[in-house]
């Protein structure tokens, strides 16, 4: 069957937190507490087992305005005549710009989270995306240190009480959508089509084209992550593109599925293996002799 | 826009899409200005100053669409010798009478002529006299037409000046007129979009005239793509003005008749239109007639004035802030609140609590057991000692209410468009619609007062209702009430208003509303997709009047009916249609009569619609023109002026005159008032603070703060500092502000942030604060709660339509919790004290003698 995945669209994302909801109306996902976190107007803090789609805010300083960190700026007298210290800064903040992007599980190619469940839980559809089913997961947690984008975790609380407590959970892309030929919750969701799901590769060629507008249009630092078969995941079902360098947005600029190394790092460790092998042999021969 | 209305945003992202530009002009800096091509910060209550300086830029320039505006609006047309403007008065129009804080309109009139009335007239009633002429020059060379007046009026408003006022810096403001005009024209237009944040001000009404007469200038009103778009604060907003929960209208803008004035029914309607007038307003007598019809049916006869005696009639201001007042002064026994929660979401919060508290019953309709339902024990009142729950007898009635989910019905939004939904689900419990409570509750109270004789007791025991029920719990049927709406005649229902008479053979709910059962169909019901229709898309919904997508759409064609241009052609003249005699055609349906010739001119003796003529696409008023100048219907100026808001740390750097002279001002020791510049105390209260919603709630909560995954989404109250204004003050972020004015003090958690951004203003500069007010203290079951900004505000009103100024206003921030209990009320007191505050404070409406 066709590869299904998600384009994100930062450059039209608004930030209204729609997929957050609609996500956790259509899986049930418990909240995730209740906490002012003061990252701009993100409260949810990041991917986890009860947020699956994540928006993040990222308030990025005017380039040409500096010293406005707080730590430095705290120490000047509380009477400081701001209007003389700041005056340079009132009417604009030249280049000042808010980014939001709305952050999912990236249904890797190369899958880390899959290749490393030891149950089994963890498979990968036949839309090509990567599921967890909460029937098989034993909570291992594997998983967790597997993915390379701190995606999956599992679900806190009492068994009693939650919900797949203790089990790994993460974005289904929503499977039992799909199925039925609906699209996920959160594309539905989304007034401005900043989260568009579809045929990987179709979305990949309409991800350039987009690309492509902006540059034409100036706006030079946009970019796509993750829409490579090269990259160190062999592509993301979920890519994305960026307006600024990944780390801004709180991802790793150069992924890599840690079990991508698994063939050398066995190989390593066969030869090593032969050689404590070879050694042993030296030995026993040498008690002979 | 893409804060609060973040699903109709997507045509705003689908526009810039396809290249509009889209300005975000807003003190803040919010999910809307992220996207948009251009943020531009003002000052909070300063937007006439920033509007006029765009109508001054393209007036100096002479960039106006000439040919627009002299063929349709009143620029031509001369003013009244009497008329004295602002520059000479020290920012007062001529009439004003300091006693009583209001205009005598009389000298605003156009020469050689009585006022006549406005569309959509209401409190103001003048007789209209239009035997003479009105006297015009097209040249707009007069120094008395309103091209000219309105030139002088505006040439104070320069950049720098604008600079000075708002905090825009000349730089950004010239770009903002070089896009605005450069974007307007025969082959362009340009349309303005805003919200409470032009409406909730003590001169919020000439917020929105300036961008009317901006509009107009620029030849941007009835084309496509133009226009002035109003976002509601809720669904349907639109609709409860249309068919009011207002006091001073009935159902379509008709005025609400006044005691002494309107003793007769001929006495009515001789004062809100007149058959000697021109334009659509002429035939509201059938309007009227057929509303009585509507809700009084056989009752109504042409020998008791159709039941006009049965309407309640105007002593005053019965507005939501006089009823307050008047609670407070023990005047009030009991109170319908439906679908709101003015404990928290009106301004003066203590107010509006200490005067629930003397009601003797208050019944309270909503989907949470909102705060205004348990102010008896839980307010904060209770918590200072000023009330005590085993003292309170209001007795108080908290019904469920059923969500739009759960009920069918139509939402009218901005655009006039009314949308029938459909029940998906009943509703829990006994959750009831509103209908279904309004229904049985007037049903059983006439059942209470069937077979009476006493005449107070006739408005009820006559009306019609009879409405069909059905299903378990007998729910009135919404489609008859929208039948009913539309209106009948006694061949069925009516095809739209212009079937409507004043005989009293026709019954009409709404006469805007007329047609929307056109042809036995709800037409509201309608969702044909919009890639199977054209772009109007006329057959989803149905807008009123008569489904016309854009008002006065005649200005799209030039005023001999053809398109202004190819690209921007709407509605035009087709002199081949109608047998070779022409009519007029296009995407929309025409907002004027279809076989009027563009040429078509009345003669002396033509009145009503037939005294418009074939050019004249403002058929609403009474001259067929959009006004620049409005020479009646406004209490408070012909044309906007800047004032300062009612409490503003900056003296007004336009004239002497420093707030609008006519707002309504209430000089009561429970609404104290700060000083403003210029009075003694103002450096007690330093700072603008404004307040504002996000995406993740819903205005005080009651749709989101019981809700987890949205309570999680924005779980506390805070305040946004920018970062010069947490130095000064010493605020840390995620620590906690108190922020204080002369009725009370809040606490917030404290988020710094550039997007918050100081202005220069009039040499110094201003920090503004910006405060959500989504949380609240008390509710049943609400998973987070907060302080309520709007307790910060007191009561003063813009005296055309009684609105609150609730969206600016200056305060004092500290860091630290505030105090609780009894020292909240002494932390008040004490910024009262050192600020000498009265009951005088604040309140002189005009600077007279200064």
């Amino acid at each position: 069957m066709t590869r299904m995945g998600f384009f994100t669209d930062t450059s039209v994302c608004i930030g209204c937190k729609a997929c957050e909801v609609a996500c956790k109306e259509w899986n049930a996902i418990p909240d995730d507490g209740f906490n002012l976190l003061g990252t701009s107007l993100d409260n949810t803090g990041e991917l986890g087992a009860s947020t699956w789609r994540h928006v993040a805010f990222i308030e990025q300083p005017s380039r040409t305005v500096v010293d406005l960190g707080m730590p430095a700026l705290a120490t000047l007298p509380a009477s400081a005549d701001t209007a003389e210290v700041h005056g340079e800064h009132t009417g604009e903040r030249a280049d000042f710009r808010w980014l939001m992007e709305s952050d999912v599980c990236k249904h890797c190619t190369h899958a880390a989270c899959l290749d490393v469940c030891p149950t089994g839980s963890l498979f990968r559809t036949e839309f090509g995306t990567v599921v967890v089913q909460d029937d098989i997961c034993n909570g291992c947690g594997y998983c967790i240190p597997a993915c390379p984008f701190g995606v999956i975790d599992r679900r806190e609380g009492e068994p009693a009480t939650v919900k797949n407590a203790g089990i790994a959970q993460k974005c289904t892309l929503c499977y039992d959508r799909l199925g039925e030929g609906l699209e996920p919750a959160c594309a539905t969701a989304c007034p401005t089509s900043s989260i568009q799901y579809g045929d990987v590769d179709e979305l990949r060629d309409r991800a350039q084209k987009r690309v492509d507008a902006l540059h034409a249009d100036g706006v030079h630092d946009a970019r796509l992550y993750g829409e490579s078969t090269h990259d160190g995941i062999g592509g993301l079902g979920a890519f994305f593109l960026l307006l600024d360098e990944p780390e801004v947005y709180g991802m790793p600029p150069d992924p890599v599925a840690c079990t991508s190394l698994a063939p050398q790092m066995w190989k390593t460790a066969g030869i090593a293996a032969l050689g404590l092998l070879a050694g042993a042999v030296a030995a026993f021969a040498g008690d002979r002799s | 826009m893409a804060e609060c209305h973040p699903v109709g945003f997507q045509w705003v992202m689908e526009a810039k899409a396809r290249g509009a530009r889209i300005i975000h002009v807003d003190p803040r800096f919010t999910r809307t200005s992220a996207v948009a091509d251009q943020h531009v910060p003002l000052r909070a209550g300063s937007d006439i100053a920033f509007l006029g300086g765009i109508i001054s830029y393209v007036l100096e320039r002479g960039l106006d669409f000439r040919e627009y505006v002299v063929a349709y609006t009143n620029a031509a047309t001369l003013v009244s010798e009497d008329f004295v403007d602002t520059e000479d008065l020290g920012g007062l129009f001529s009439g004003y009478d300091p006693e009583t804080g209001t205009y005598d309109t009389s000298s605003w009139a156009y020469a050689g002529r009585k006022p006549a009335s406005a569309a959509g007239k209401r409190e103001v009633v003048q007789p209209s006299d239009l035997d003479e002429g009105v006297e015009r020059d097209e040249t707009l060379q007069h120094p008395r037409c309103v091209y000219q007046v309105l030139k002088r009026h505006y040439a104070r408003y320069t950049p720098e000046m604008v600079a000075e006022i708002t905090g825009v810096p000349e730089a950004e403001l010239l770009a903002v007129c070089e896009a605005v005009t450069a974007n307007s024209g025969r082959d362009r237009t340009t349309a303005f979009v805003y919200s409470v944040g032009w409406t909730h001000h003590s001169v919020g009404v000439q917020y929105i005239r300036s961008a009317a007469v901006l509009q107009l200038l620029l030849g941007n009103i009835g084309r496509p793509g133009g226009g002035i778009l109003a976002l509601r604060g809720h669904a349907s907003i639109q609709g409860s003005t249309d068919i009011p929960t207002l006091f001073n209208i009935l159902p379509g803008y008709v005025p609400m008749p006044k005691v002494g004035v309107h003793d007769t029914l001929t006495d009515y309607l001789a004062s809100i239109s007149s058959p000697d007038q021109k334009g659509f307003w002429a035939n509201a007598d059938a309007y009227t007639v057929s509303l009585l019809k509507a809700w009084w049916g056989e009752a109504a006869t042409v020998d008791n004035d159709f039941r006009f005696d049965h309407l309640p009639r105007l002593t005053g201001d019965h507005g939501t802030y006089q009823t307050v007042f008047d609670m407070n002064d023990g005047k009030l026994e009991g109170y319908f609140v439906i679908g709101q929660n003015p404990a928290l979401g009106s301004a003066h919060g203590k107010l509006q609590r200490l005067g629930l508290a003397k009601l003797k019953w208050l019944v309270v309709r909503d989907l949470q057991e909102i705060e205004t339902a348990t102010f008896w024990k839980d307010s904060p009142e209770i918590e200072t000692g000023e009330l005590v729950t085993e003292d309170i007898e209001t007795e108080v009635f908290l019904f469920p209410a059923a969500n739009h989910t759960e009920k069918d019905g139509s939402f009218t939004q901005t655009q006039r468009m009314l949308q029938w939904r459909n029940k998906a689900v009943d509703p829990p419990g006994d959750a009831r619609s509103e209908l279904w409570f309004i229904y049985h509750l007037g049903r059983l109270i006439r059942e209470r007062l069937a077979g009476s004789q006493d005449p107070k007791d006739l408005p009820l025991t006559e009306l019609t209702w009879d409405y069909p029920t059905s299903g378990r719990h007998d729910d009135p049927s919404a489609d008859a009430v929208l039948r009913e709406i539309n209106g009948y005649d006694s061949d069925g229902l009516v095809s739209g208003y212009t079937a409507l008479k004043a005989d009293g053979t026709t019954r009409c709910g709404c006469w805007i509303y007329s047609g929307v059962y056109a042809d036995g169909v709800n037409q509201c019901n309608r969702r044909k997709p919009g890639q199977e229709q054209d772009w109007v898309a006329a057959e989803w919904g149905w807008a009123w009047p008569a489904n016309r997508r854009t008002l006065y759409n005649r200005a799209s064609a030039d005023p001999e009916g053809k398109p202004w241009s190819e690209r921007k052609a709407y509605v035009w003249w087709d002199e081949t249609l109608n047998d070779g005699a022409g009519r007029w055609t296009g995407h929309d349906v025409p907002d004027f009569e279809v076989d009027k010739r563009p040429d078509y001119r009345p003669g002396p003796d033509d009145h009503g619609v037939a005294g418009l003529a074939g050019d004249d696409p403002f058929i609403m008023q009474a001259d067929g023109k959009g006004w620049l100048f409005a020479p009646s219907g406004l209490l408070d100026g012909p044309m906007p002026a800047h004032y300062e808001p009612h409490e503003s740390p900056v003296r007004n750097g336009l004239y002497e005159q420093q707030a609008n002279p006519t707002r309504q001002v209430f000089k009561r020791e429970d609404n104290l008032s700060n000083p403003s510049a210029g009075e003694p105390g103002v450096e007690v209260f330093p700072y603008v603070f404004t307040t504002f919603r996000i995406t993740e709630h819903h205005t005080t909560g009651a749709m989101s703060r019981w809700l987890p995954y949205l309570a999680e989404l924005s779980p506390e109250m805070y305040c946004e500092v920018s970062p010069e204004l947490a130095v000064e003050r010493g605020l840390e972020h995620l620590g906690w502000a108190t922020i204080t004015t002369a009725r009370s003090a809040i606490e917030a958690r404290v988020l710094v942030t550039e997007r918050a951004l100081p202005l220069k203003v009039d040499g110094r500069v201003v920090h503004q604060i910006g405060l959500p007010y989504h949380w609240g203290v008390g509710g049943g079951g609400a998973l987070v709660q907060g302080d309520q900004p709007n307790d910060l505000f007191g009561v003063t009103l813009d005296r055309n339509v009684h609105i609150q100024e609730s969206k600016v206003s200056s305060c004092d921030v500290r860091p630290g919790r505030r105090p609780t209990g009894p020292a909240l009320l002494e932390h008040v007191r004490g910024y009262r004290d050192r600020a000498q505050i009265t009951t005088e404070t604040g309140n002189q409406q005009s600077r007279s003698g200064s």
